[in-house]
């Protein structure tokens, strides 16, 4: 599913490096949390909005992936809004939103398997705490190569329940996915064993 | 060749395999029988995914319960499902997991992955997503996944049971250019015709074990 978000392009931004793009969200969510005031909070989500045309991504499709944060943050801007004034609600708000923009940016612009690579050499660097960077990196692409998987799963059974007239029924959906998923990870963890 | 000696296999309460000796020499062995026949679970003892319950499965000399790694290493196993034998979101990734241990150099697994992928007729797939593949492009990923690792035996268990039969004959070709052993496990009758022997199993023990033509009419009969 990361990578249907990935779009394909030959921008500055796609050409940088994944763990410099990686390492970048967090720098910014840190200074944006350190330097309080909508001002600053502006200025980042300038910042990340005049990167947009530099990435090579179309607007509409960042505005796509955006929409279902939009709400949140709305939720969080009336909140913010109840219980303190105008000026922090707003910076709460455009903090989020550049963050959000920033964390869409980078993987539109970056491949699911350069994002994995990255996060390996960081993995690397962690061996002395006693994590495995092999295990570690394997859980990650397990867990992309799955995100798929799962979300036919769900459609295959929401079909199957819809043919026998129960669309409408929580339990009729969830004790078929999550039987099928327990199989399905007995079976993949055979299939690893099998490999290795 | 792989022997077994003796072997029962249980699982939970129930006896899946009972006292089967048996060796597997011929380069192409089909083994066929019911759902519940207990061939499943012998295509698994063939590369110690199972281990005997008691009697002993040996690869080329190795017994799989001494070093069920060494025995791995020998015998490649394709599943029936490419979605739970696939651990990577994207082909040339997913070739290569099983190359890792051996710290090749990139561009030498790279090398290794195109060239595979050439085999099973694949080639230039390397970047493509696995979700977004067709069923039959997933087995051959499969397929290319274990051919890579060069194993001697090759064991498959009902490998064309989910695919169309274009992809069936795309599975059958590249199982046919394997220089090693197959053991195929199938309900597929065609797959097995030009096979040295075909062993039919029935309640966990061999009912027949034969030439192809022969086996395969024995089978027939059986399932009247």
């Amino acid at each position: 599913m990361i990578d249907a978000l990935y779009i394909a392009a030959d921008s500055p931004l796609h050409r940088l490096p994944a763990g410099l793009k990686l390492a970048a969200i967090p720098v910014l969510a840190a200074l944006l949390f350190a330097l309080p005031g909508w001002p600053v909070a502006a200025v980042g989500l300038a910042i990340v909005l005049a990167l947009l045309p530099v990435s090579g991504v179309p607007p509409r499709r960042a505005a796509k992936q955006l929409r279902p944060a939009i709400a949140v943050i709305a939720v969080l801007f009336l909140v913010q809004l109840w219980f303190t004034d105008v000026a922090a609600a707003a910076g709460a708000a455009l903090r989020f939103l550049a963050l959000i923009l920033a964390a869409t940016l980078l993987t539109m612009t970056t491949r699911a398997t350069a994002l994995i690579e990255a996060l390996e050499a960081l993995f690397r660097r962690l061996a002395w705490t006693g994590l495995s960077p092999e295990r570690l990196s394997l859980a990650i692409a397990l867990t992309l190569r799955f995100i798929p998987v799962l979300g036919q799963v769900v459609e295959e059974v929401r079909e199957a329940q819809a043919a026998r007239g129960r669309d409408r029924s929580i339990v009729a959906l969830a004790v078929p996915v999550l039987v099928r998923l327990l199989k399905t990870a007995d079976e993949v963890a055979e299939a690893i064993d099998a490999r290795s | 060749m792989i022997e077994l000696r003796n072997v029962t296999l249980h699982r939970g309460e129930r006896r899946v395999l009972d006292g089967l000796s048996l060796s597997l020499a011929e380069p192409r062995i089909g083994i066929l029988g019911a759902n519940g026949s207990g061939k499943s679970s012998f295509a698994r003892l063939l590369n110690g995914l199972l281990l005997p319950t008691s009697g002993h499965v040996t690869v080329d000399g190795i017994d799989t319960r001494d070093d069920v790694k060494a025995a791995r290493r020998r015998v490649g196993f394709l599943f029936q499902n490419p979605d739970n034998q696939i651990v990577h979101p994207t082909v040339a990734e997913d070739i290569a997991f099983g190359l890792k241990p051996r710290r090749l150099p990139k561009p030498a697994v790279a090398a290794a992955v195109s060239a595979i992928l050439a085999r099973v007729g694949l080639a230039g797939s390397e970047e493509r997503l696995i979700h977004e593949l067709s069923g039959g492009e997933r087995q051959l990923v499969a397929l290319a996944g274990v051919l890579v690792m060069e194993p001697a035996h090759l064991v498959l268990d009902e490998p064309t049971t989910l695919l169309d039969l274009r992809n069936r004959r795309r599975i059958a070709a590249a199982v046919a250019d394997f220089p090693g052993q197959v053991i195929l496990v199938t309900h597929d009758l065609d797959l097995v015709e030009s096979f040295d022997r075909v062993i039919v199993f029935e309640a966990g023990h061999v009912v027949v074990d034969d030439r192809s033509g022969p086996a395969v009419h024995a089978y027939r009969a059986l399932c009247r």
